[in-house]
């Protein structure tokens, strides 16, 4: 096996002429099929971010002659990504100091871009037709009392508090136990799963409690109201298991790859510059999820109505 | 785990047999009876001890840390890693450059004349058929990349299976060496080592390509192997009396001798290679998989059939030609070939000055829109106030709270040692001690690993997605076995079932039945439910003609004939159903834990969404240790009686 793996290292050391081989320097076999000047942006998973980057890629296409690729990849190993040059940019991140200690400060691959001009909060939310009936459940203090009518079979005998995909930042285990509530965590395990099953919930009226964020399109499918937690100070999430507060409110982030920044020419000017709002964002989200445009003509509607907020970007 | 062949129990005397089970459940409790109070002293009962685990988070994410640091600098990957890496990429886009420069038109004809060739005109209607319709669907370019991305797998799985097959066929030794290191390859579901491979190569194609070789190779191997040692003797000395060397003998008579196992596994290597293109999408292999990918983020179902259909019409096709191939009597000449050979390049010609090699824009179907349409329908009715027998929420509420609920309390209260001994009885009963060995081993591995309590938790989900699977799976064989029509209507159902990326009915599942551990097994018995289905029929319909019309003429009734006569002569059938059934609902353990199975599968899908070496491979580790158990205690194997066999 070694001596096979060394004959074949040898053959393409061969093949490739000596020297090493770079492995930051490797774009997608699918990029520049046409020998165009390309950009790969990397997409999350969730749509607000999807809006972000059809909007950056039509401006990119049709008024700079760019050709660009993106690459959905969850948000840990984007980072990964980006410092190793497979992706120019992530447009919309909402905090990993881990990640921006070791590859923002240490090894310096990735550059801040600045932020995105839209805030991020995670929470936990009922369905509004149930708060309007209980309006004492927006409170954390009465959420017991609420239990018994928020079990399903996946929950045991406690309520169910229902979290997304695995990717997400989350504190809800340790807040379940921190603040004595009678509810179990269920993982619903990707966002399309406890989308779906938010739906169904809403479909029937039936109450639920769920992790979620804003800004996202689904509160306009399902008006949804937040359950206040003990108020967020700065650093009371510190040390994760013995969190009892809220999440924060995150004003979110772009990131380049460091190379690009400084050799991106116009594409990495305009990403520098991209920045709009909550509204902005979700009315794009919405023509992608909801009325089911592609995002591509989700992009043109926008950027056909806001002009003014686009030219700025490419001044 | 493509076990193709079951090594069929030999027939003992019952009395004999019944005798030396006898004789093995009384070793087995003398050995408890000496051993579990020792270790109840030493380590107490209930959940696995801690003082038995190793706590592999430190080492795994040093090792993680290490390969970030140096992956720009190190030689290792300079002058290694990156070479392997450049060369899929070059190879990739060569392929899909070919595939793009002949056009939709050439690409058609291609594969039509090249399945007319092997395996005759319906075949080549077909594949014309299946290109066109990825066409209409919008999906030309995603097909030919993940079509580039297949060749170059594919046909590096097929050289280092067919490698390491001729190295196991031909020695012994080796055989026994890499039985254990397959058996692992191919039961750790594709998404744990996805983790350890984008952490080397990094995001993007190489490491899909790579991940998918470690996936497709092993069926390759094993067939390889497989082919080589079931070589007819009488053949081989004939020729070897001929004064041949052991060169000319491998490649004029072994090789040749062993073609249909060959291309068996080039058919089982295409099929897995296809299965992880889609698994690869997380990693951003592209293609048809991310199509499937970006539309499940923005919920959209329609969407993700009009890219999983591409897939399964591929899938079909390329099964259907490359079995086609392997039952092949007639050589076709090379006249044929090189007629249609010339035939598809002038298409490709006539396309390129005709400007048409883009598929035209004009030319396509929405289908997602109708699709969401009738999939919100379907579950709006189904899912609650069906009349009177309540809707599907409530039937996966109820299967559990009183299904799945009991069977993972009753296995978690075990003590720990009891679930071993119930593990090596089992095994020990349908096998040998040393299969027995194994699967005693791979549980305790759990266990040291530290995820005993999840581990359970999965175990519980697979075995009662196992059972629904067998009692469905089993009925409908019935109905096959004795009705032609019924089979010839089931089989592009399974075909669909089978191939289907499982992506596509994450969503349909749970707006069915809720999230939770519920979807996770519907969603594991739609893809194990054809295998079952396929070998049961194949082993009813099998049932010695002799014996049907035998019991036929002593009067007996047709219900009389399958109680008595059909399922006991189809045993070794459904015994491999049986293990064929738990090995797949195992494989898509992880695609539970994304519509809320939760235990392992969510583990695995946590590891890579958080890049979090330790928590992912582990759990991939541990899902193969169920695996390896599973596998052994549900498959007979009797002594070895000649060597290497």
């Amino acid at each position: 096996m070694r001596a096979r793996a060394i004959a074949v290292g040898g053959a393409l050391l061969l093949l490739t002429g000596c020297g090493a081989a770079d492995m930051t320097k490797q774009a997608s076999p699918f990029a520049n099929a046409q020998g165009a000047k390309s950009v790969t942006l990397s997409v999350q998973s969730w749509v607000g971010a999807q809006a972000n980057v059809a909007v950056a890629q039509y401006l990119l296409e049709h008024k700079l002659g760019y050709r660009v690729d993106t690459v959905q990849v969850d948000e840990v190993p984007a980072w990964d990504a980006l410092s190793q040059g497979r992706v120019d940019a992530i447009l919309e991140d909402w905090g990993h100091p881990e990640q921006e200690q070791r590859y923002v400060k240490d090894k310096k691959t990735i550059t801040p871009g600045g932020g995105l001009g839209v805030t991020g909060h995670i929470g936990w939310y009922v369905p509004t037709y149930f708060a309007k009936q209980h309006p004492d459940v927006t409170n954390w203090k009465n959420l017991n009392k609420y239990a018994s009518q928020l079990r399903t079979a996946e929950s045991g005998g406690k309520g169910q508090l229902m979290d997304g995909s695995p990717s997400y930042v989350t504190n809800d285990k340790a807040l379940v136990t921190n603040l004595d509530l009678d509810y179990q965590v269920v993982f619903a395990g990707s966002e399309a799963a406890q989308i779906t099953q938010m739906k169904q919930f809403a479909k029937e009226k039936k109450p639920f409690l769920s992790y979620w964020y804003a800004p996202q399109w689904l509160f306009e499918k399902v008006p949804m109201t937040e359950v206040k937690l003990p108020a967020y100070k700065e650093g009371c999430d510190a040390d994760p298991a013995k969190i009892t507060c809220a999440y924060p409110h995150t004003p979110l982030q772009k990131y380049l790859n460091t190379d690009f920044a400084k050799s991106g020419g116009k594409a990495a000017a305009l990403l520098k510059k991209f920045k709009w709002t909550t509204e902005d964002q979700n009315e794009v989200s919405l023509m992608i999820a909801d009325q089911k445009l592609t995002p591509e003509n989700a992009a043109k509607k926008w950027v056909d109505s806001h002009p003014s907020t686009w030219k700025a970007w490419l001044s | 785990m493509a076990t193709v062949t079951a090594s069929t129990p030999r027939t003992l005397p019952s009395g004999l047999l019944k005798h030396r089970a006898v004789h093995k459940l009384l070793l087995i409790a003398l050995a408890a009876a000496v051993l579990v109070p020792l270790a109840n002293a030493q380590w107490a009962s209930g959940s696995w001890p801690d003082a038995l685990t190793v706590d592999l988070t430190g080492p795994l994410g040093k090792v993680s840390d290490w390969i970030i640091d140096n992956r720009d600098s190190h030689p290792l990957f300079l002058y290694f890693f990156g070479y392997v890496s450049n060369a899929v990429v070059i190879s990739v886009r060569a392929v899909y450059l070919v595939l793009l420069g002949a056009g939709w038109a050439g690409v058609t004809a291609f594969g039509a004349l090249v399945a007319w060739r092997v395996a005759g005109v319906r075949l080549a209607l077909g594949t014309t058929a299946a290109f066109l319709a990825c066409g209409l669907l919008g999906m030309w370019v995603p097909t030919m990349q993940t079509l580039a991305l297949m060749v170059v797998a594919v046909l590096a799985s097929v050289v280092v299976g067919a490698l390491l097959g001729l190295a196991a066929g031909l020695s012994d030794r080796m055989d026994r060496i890499l039985r254990p290191v397959l058996d692992t390859m191919q039961v750790m579901p594709a998404y744990a080592y996805l983790l350890p491979v984008v952490l080397v190569f990094g995001m993007g194609v190489p490491a899909a390509v790579l991940a998918t070789v470690v996936y497709a190779a092993p069926p390759m191997a094993r067939l390889t192997a497989l082919g080589l040692q079931g070589a007819d003797k009488e053949v081989l000395e004939a020729v070897e009396s001929l004064g041949t060397t052991a060169r000319q003998r491998l490649l004029t008579a072994r090789i040749p001798l062993a073609r249909k196992e060959l291309l068996l596994g080039l058919n089982q290597t295409i099929m897995m290679a296809l299965s992880m293109a889609v698994i690869a999408s997380v990693i951003g292999a592209g293609g048809l998989g991310d199509r499937v990918y970006q539309a499940l983020a923005s919920v959209d179902v329609g969407a993700a059939l009009a890219a999983g259909i591409p897939i399964v019409l591929l899938a079909v096709v390329l099964d259907r030609v490359t079995a086609a191939a392997g039952d092949g009597i007639e050589r076709p000449g090379r006249a044929g070939w090189a007629y249609a050979l010339v035939a598809a390049v002038a298409v490709a010609v006539v396309g390129r000055l005709a400007g048409r090699l883009d598929w035209p824009g004009s030319w396509t179907l929405n289908i997602a829109e109708p699709v969401n349409r009738a999939v919100d329908w379907m579950t709006g009715h189904l899912y609650s106030g069906v009349p009177l027998i309540g809707g599907t929420a409530d039937w996966a509420a109820h299967f559990t709270t009183w299904i799945l609920d009991p069977v993972r309390d009753g296995l978690q209260a075990l003590p720990w040692w009891s679930v071993l001994l119930i593990v090596a009885t089992l095994a020990w009963l349908i096998g040998t001690w040393r299969t027995a060995l194994t699967a005693v081993l791979a549980m305790a591995a759990i266990g040291v690993l530290g995820v005993w309590t999840p581990a359970l938790d999965t175990l519980s989900q697979v075995l009662a997605a196992v059972a629904v699977t067998l009692v469905l799976g089993f009925a409908t064989a019935v109905a096959a076995a004795r009705s032609d029509r019924v089979e010839r209507l089931l089989r592009p159902v399974l075909d669909v079932f089978q191939t289907m990326p499982q992506f596509v009915y994450l969503i349909p599942v749970v707006a069915l039945f809720g999230v939770g551990r519920a979807p996770a097994a519907a969603a594991a018995v739609v893809y194990a439910l054809p295998a079952v289905v396929r070998i049961t029929t194949q082993g009813l319909r099998q049932v010695d003609p002799a014996a049907m019309e035998a019991s036929r003429s002593l009067g007996a009734t047709s219900r009389q004939q399958l109680r008595q006569v059909q399922l006991p002569l189809a045993r070794p059938a459904l015994l491999l159903a049986v293990n064929q059934g738990v090995v797949l609902v195992l494989a898509v353990v992880v695609i539970g834990g994304l519509v809320g199975g939760g235990a392992l599968g969510y583990d695995t899908v946590f590891g890579l969404a958080q890049g979090d070496l330790a928590t992912g491979l582990v759990a991939g580790a541990a899902i193969v240790c169920l695996g390896l158990m599973l596998d052994r205690v549900t498959q007979p194997t009797e002594r070895r009686t000649r060597k290497g066999a």
